[in-house]
């Protein structure tokens, strides 16, 4: 499953990289794309546990770029 | 300017005064270093903060925390002022880069500024204002002249001319009247439509096009992800040479003090963000600015393909060509008008749903009272006889003349041959072709000044593809190819192009899907209101016209030029500051002032990208 999400707060192009790397290395997540440009995220992963990899993709921003919010509709 | 970007200004100012106010008092000793932390504070306590909190978090080689460790450096050093300034340039740096991407964005955004905010839809006999997400197949919803059409559709009532400049580039308004089909993003210009709704919102051409430009910054070009590998290694390398720096030298030439401060020097260059946002900002706005022509791109890798484009291959019907059959000519038999003989064809041909005969008849131009035709024959391979105001007539190829005892006139003719004869007397032929279309003779001949190999394919028979070859001056014409030979033919061009090259393949996207993914730049054309072509092709021209494609492949060559101009612009200036650091002849100052600098103008140079006048 894919899924887009808005960004807030995203400031800086070098952590947007940086949060893209982070998310693709969690477990289930099998691509993710954070544009700056756009402040949108894409996160492709398993369909069974995807809100569950959701979860850990926002801990996962908290921890690289604490001024980013997800914006989980 | 935004109320976060206003903030960050005055605590620049504030800083940058009392900045000037320390250099012309110069306090001494504690005096100085407890007046410079006033300044320091307040221009850089969240860059203080956010790489504390950030350590704690475990980002080693967070920006912040190199800037903190750099200025905090300086501090120790007794370098007040200059660890000051540094926080300053840095931040005027981080202002001018979010306002500077901000504005782009926004450009951007305007460029895209084709998503219809309402809908005037028909509930219960009125027409109400509704969210275009809420409108249903088969409502109906009126356009008003200056309004947008919400949706895609068809029109029940009215008449009118729409702009689709948005859409296709094309200045050019477009007629629609009932019956004709709608597409969403366009501006109704002069009349009152009403339509019926044939796809939902989320379907419709717009949110496709929207959609498909917004995912287009996901499909990265090899620069990007050249800069991206790039970014990973940089700054810990930098971070690294600085502690080498800071520790090596001094062990076996002391000067403890001068190696630290030139290590801070490493630190504050060791952001590779000048590079990690302006590379993806010219493919960015190479897209935005490309689809505002009518060009959609859908990725950074194809706009980066499509300026290497050396070999470009084409369909012929539908692309080339308007993929219409039309009366090329009429060659009446001695003695014969030419009136008489396209009257005699159109009538035998009356009854006819043949796109030859259909073709006939629009030449002819004048409706046939269905009366006047009677004892219509059609024999399957030969043609048509029939009865016309008593006199038989018939029109087919030379085995219905030889039926007939008629001996048929031949000529090179490139096309679709049919010979007429009215009571046993031959009238002579028409030949029917398909036509090329206008805008493709200065198209190829733009491709070809640019040394690209033009090779055309096509279905037709060898002679039909010679002729339209030979006209347009193409280098190659492959022709008698069923779709597989097409894509065999390509896979042979793409061995034989040169290594880095790319083979652009450009069709009408119907039927041609597989030649289309196969080629290193798909392109489809005249893909308003075709989904078909939307999702098969990587590169989309809106229209028909073939001039976009050079178009296209101009944008791509500029982007192409910003990038290289900023990579080995910024690499080079980076390397040069941890050179001349390294060495001791650069100070902080000049170091941030270069960062930053670079920065700058690289986003400047992106920026560029946006500009979407036409040559």
């Amino acid at each position: 499953m894919k899924k887009t999400y808005k960004l807030i707060d995203l400031d800086c192009a070098n952590c947007a990289r940086k949060m893209e790397d982070a998310i693709k290395k969690l477990d289930g997540v099998t691509d993710a794309n954070v544009s700056f440009l756009t402040q949108k995220m894409t996160v492709e992963a398993e369909d069974g546990r995807f809100d569950q990899i959701m979860q850990q993709v926002v801990k996962c921003c908290k921890r690289v770029e604490p001024d980013c919010q997800i914006v989980l509709k | 300017m935004t109320r976060k970007e206003k903030k960050a200004l005055g605590r620049i100012l504030i800083a940058g005064a009392l900045l000037i106010g320390l250099s012309l008092l110069r306090p001494k000793g504690y005096w100085a270093l407890a007046a410079s932390l006033v300044p320091y504070a307040i221009v850089g306590w969240d860059v203080l903060w956010k790489a504390v909190r950030n350590i704690a978090h475990g980002q080693v080689f967070d920006e912040n925390f190199l800037m903190a460790l750099a200025t905090v450096g300086a501090l120790v050093l007794g370098e007040y002022s200059e660890a000051v300034g540094v926080m300053l340039f840095y931040q005027v740096g981080e202002l001018f880069q979010t306002h500077a991407v901000g504005k782009s964005r926004q450009s951007i955004a305007q460029l895209m500024d084709i998503r219809p905010d309402t809908a005037s839809v028909q509930r219960d006999g009125v027409f109400v204002e509704a969210d275009p997400e809420d409108v249903a197949v088969g409502d109906v919803i009126q356009i008003k002249p200056g309004e947008k059409v919400p949706l895609d559709g068809q029109v029940l009532t009215g008449t009118s001319t729409l702009d689709t400049a948005a859409l296709t580039g094309e200045s050019v308004p477009r007629s629609v009247a009932v019956g004709d089909e709608l597409v969403s993003g366009c501006v109704n210009l002069t009349g009152v439509l009403t339509a019926r709704v044939t796809k939902p919102f989320g379907e419709s051409t717009v949110s496709k096009i929207l959609e498909l430009v917004e995912n287009a910054a996901s499909k990265k070009a090899e620069a990007e992800n050249f800069i991206t590998r790039f970014a990973r290694w940089y700054t810990p390398a930098v971070v690294i040479g600085a502690v080498c720096l800071a520790l090596i030298p001094p062990l076996f030439l002391g000067g403890w003090a001068s190696w630290v401060h030139r290590a801070l020097i490493f630190l504050v260059i060791s952001c590779p963000c000048a590079l990690v946002i302006s590379i993806p900002l010219a493919f960015f706005g190479g897209i935005g600015g490309a689809s505002r022509r009518g060009i959609l791109v859908k990725g950074g890798n194809y706009l980066e393909q499509l300026a290497h484009v050396q070999v470009a291959v084409f369909d012929k019907t539908g692309t080339l060509t308007r993929g219409v059959f039309e009366l090329e000519r009429l060659y009446p038999a001695k003695g014969v008008s030419e009136a008489e003989l396209l009257e005699s064809a159109a009538l035998a041909e009356a009854y006819s749903n043949h796109p030859i005969a259909q073709s006939i008849r629009r030449a002819y131009g004048r409706d046939i009272d269905p009366a006047r035709v009677t004892d219509v024959k059609d024999t399957a391979g030969q043609g048509v006889t029939a009865l016309a105001d008593g006199a038989a007539v018939a029109a087919g190829n030379e085995k219905l003349m030889a039926a007939l005892g008629l001996k048929a006139a031949s000529g090179d003719d490139v096309g679709t041959v049919v010979h007429v004869a009215k009571d046993g007397k031959y009238l002579g032929r028409a030949v029917i072709a398909d036509q090329v279309k206008d805008s493709a003779p200065a198209a190829i001949a733009a491709l070809k000044a640019q040394g690209i190999r033009t090779v055309m394919l096509t279905g037709d028979a060898q002679a039909v593809g010679q002729a339209v070859g030979a006209r347009l001056g193409l280098d190659e014409v492959h022709a008698q190819l069923l779709p597989a030979d097409k894509v065999a033919a390509v896979e042979r061009l793409l061995e034989q192009k040169a290594p880095k090259s790319a083979l652009a393949y450009v069709g009408d996207g119907v039927n041609d899907a597989p030649v289309l993914s196969r080629a290193d730049v798909g392109v489809a054309m005249g893909a308003m209101g075709s989904d078909a072509a939307l999702e098969a092709a990587d590169v989309v021209l809106m229209d028909d016209d073939l001039g976009k494609l050079a178009e296209a492949m101009d944008v791509a060559k500029k982007c192409g030029r910003i990038v290289t101009e900023n990579i080995v612009f910024a690499l080079g200036i980076k390397g040069l500051f941890l050179i001349l650091g390294a060495l001791g002849l650069a100070s902080m100052w000049e170091a941030v002032f270069a960062d930053v600098g670079v920065a700058v103008i690289a986003i400047l140079n992106a920026g560029r990208m946006l500009s979407v006048k036409k040559e």
